[in-house]
């Protein structure tokens, strides 16, 4: 049943993707009310995923990697819905799509959905924990998918071709500004998950502490870099696109060794 | 009831022909009282004057042609040859494309629709416009409305001027803030400079060989004139750089800009360089958030713009298409209605003498 909601969570999201690419392709995009309307009802499914999940498991959730992607999907959908209309980057629905889409398609299609033969005790510190890092999460994805553009929108205003999406895409100091504000939600938001997996009172795995701390390094670095106002804001938005990468990867990396990855 | 369209544009005319038809005051009257319309509008603009009139009783081109010929000037031998003639759905056809820019010399302008709304409005009250025309005009802006939004038809700037502004727009998002040096007081700067002005921008400083030319430039624009001797130190401040110099060689090179971008990296700087030939290397632009633009980019986005506009009319004339055969039924079935009541008959748009 869970699984279904997931699915059809999954085609919204590829139905905004494939719309978005047809528009684009016939230079009919217009305004980005179907993506925004698409990527709502995905969430919707996503969050009765999450919401039928959790009851069945009586806790948050994130007890294996599939549980943790799709949440990590959610948490991209929930920040670009807060954010999308408010700072005019509904166009960022045309790059969110795909990637809520492939983290799902994923997830659902390699056999990482493995239950635990024992039901986990909950442990809320942990939860907040885990749930509060992949919402950071979230943000960052969302602050790779403003780099993404502003490196598209610097290229073709460099190289001077500029196709029809051109004046579609946000000014490239409205981007900027978008990236630093989702870097500092995202960073503030890590801060707290890091500080709440320290209050735990539980052992903390070396790996996953030299993970987060490395990840939240690179991030306050990023941070630094853009308020000294020493390194270009094309700079800035690459290190966003290669510090999610990096991350994203790790995040699986780690957790897929880390069969003990229960939250 | 005949609804057709009699006029002169660019198509058909040059300036020297179609100045002769500018019409008069007395226009709707007499299109009305000595041509036999029943109702009428004149739409004139730069690049066409044309008259939009339903008539009971045939009107021919020549009295139209007559009643448009500027006073006090006689027609001149085969002077009325310029003149078109649109019947029926035709007419409907031609409005709807002239509303929504689809007919006009730069294609997709929006301008058109503010003339024909101020047409419509002077028409309307004067009393020349009856309920055909009235629903007529009435859809036209509706369909023009949908072809600008539904299409690309009014994408992208198609004048070197406006793909300057444009293109800071997409940079830089508010004008309020950002802070403009004009290096040399050409006239294509100055209007660049003005596009900027009327946008927001608050803070032009002029710079030029001649300090007198620089400050009454800045007195026309609501700017500032600077030394010229210190333009490297409005560079490090300013967000936009607009050169129109006469000097043989570029002056503005990545050694003497390099140093002064070191200490805004964080601000992206766009150079529009109007100048021929040129006052920027062209290596500039592989600086670090510099953006440069000579007048030949400039020109070949408007060029790009324009064809991307082109590929849009069949998209507009869909649209249009559906608006006609919609129209045309209402028409009609009025037109019967109107005529059953007055116990004539008449089955279809009647096509009139042309």
């Amino acid at each position: 049943m869970d699984r279904l909601l997931l699915i059809i969570s999954t085609l919204w999201f590829f139905l905004a993707m494939v719309r978005t690419t047809i528009a684009i392709k016939a230079h009919t995009y217009r305004s980005a009310g179907f993506n925004f309307f698409s990527i709502a009802l995905g969430f919707i499914f996503q969050t009765a995923f999450l919401s039928v999940r959790g009851h069945a498991l009586g806790r948050c959730p994130l007890t294996n990697l599939f549980e943790v992607f799709i949440f990590l999907a959610w948490s991209v959908s929930l920040i670009y819905l807060l954010i999308g209309p408010a700072y005019r980057l509904s166009l960022m629905g045309a790059f969110t799509a795909p990637l809520v889409f492939g983290l799902q398609t994923f997830a659902l299609l390699a056999p990482i959905d493995r239950p635990h033969l024992m039901r986990i005790a909950p442990a809320p510190w942990l939860e907040l924990h885990a749930s509060v890092s992949l919402i950071a999460y979230g943000a960052f994805a969302l602050a790779c998918v403003a780099g993404l553009m502003y490196l598209l929108q610097e290229r073709q205003l460099k190289t001077r071709e500029l196709n029809s999406m051109f004046y579609r895409f946000p000014p490239l100091t409205e981007l900027f500004a978008a990236i630093t504000r989702l870097l500092w939600l995202g960073f503030a938001l890590l801060t707290f998950g890091i500080v709440a997996g320290f209050l735990t009172g539980q052992p903390l795995p070396y790996v996953k502490v030299a993970w987060s701390l490395g990840v939240w390094i690179f991030y306050a670095a990023i941070l630094v870099a853009r308020h000294l106002g020493r390194t270009a804001p094309g700079r800035i938005a690459a290190l966003c696109v290669v510090a999610f990468s990096t991350a994203l990867t790790l995040l699986w990396g780690i957790t897929f060794l880390s069969q003990t990855h229960t939250v | 009831m005949n609804l057709f369209c009699v006029g002169i544009s660019h198509h058909t005319a040059n300036v020297e022909a179609r100045e002769r038809f500018v019409g008069h005051a007395a226009i709707d009257r007499r299109l009305r009282e000595e041509a036999g319309c029943a109702e009428a509008l004149l739409l004139t603009t730069c690049n066409r004057v044309e008259v939009y009139a339903a008539s009971e009783k045939p009107v021919s081109t020549e009295r139209i042609a007559q009643c448009l010929l500027a006073t006090g000037l006689t027609p001149e031998a085969n002077e009325f040859d310029a003149f078109y003639r649109h019947e029926a759905q035709q007419c409907v056809q031609h409005l709807f494309r002239v509303t929504s820019g689809l007919d006009s010399m730069v294609i997709g302008e929006t301008e058109i629709l503010g003339q024909a709304k101020k047409a419509y409005a002077a028409a309307h009250e004067s009393g020349a416009v009856g309920p055909f025309l009235h629903r007529l005009l009435q859809r036209a802006f509706r369909v023009a409305k949908q072809v600008r939004t539904r299409t690309e038809i009014t994408r992208g700037a198609v004048s070197v001027g406006s793909v300057a502004v444009d293109l800071a727009e997409q940079i830089f998002g508010q004008f309020e803030t950002r802070k403009v040096l004009l290096l040399g007081a050409g006239e294509a700067s100055e209007r660049t400079a003005r596009a900027l002005a009327k946008r927001g921008v608050c803070d032009i400083r002029v710079t030029n060989r001649s300090m007198e030319r620089a400050e009454s430039l800045a007195a026309l624009i609501g700017g500032r004139a600077v030394a010229l001797d210190n333009w490297e130190m409005h560079c490090r401040e300013v967000d936009i750089l607009i050169t129109s110099t006469a000097s043989p060689t570029p002056f503005v090179r990545r050694e003497n800009l390099e140093p002064l971008l070191r200490q805004r990296l964080d601000r992206p700087l766009f150079i529009i360089d109007i100048a021929v030939p040129r006052d920027v290397a062209p290596e500039v632009n592989e600086l670090e958030g510099v953006f440069l633009y000579d007048i030949d980019s400039l020109q070949s986005i408007a060029q790009q713009s324009l064809a991307q506009r082109k590929e849009q009319i069949a998209a507009g004339e869909e649209i249009i298409a559906g608006h006609v055969q919609d129209f045309s039924g209402w028409f009609v079935a009025t037109r019967e209605r109107k005529m059953l009541a007055s116990g004539a008959s008449e089955p279809t748009f009647r096509v009139s003498e042309s």
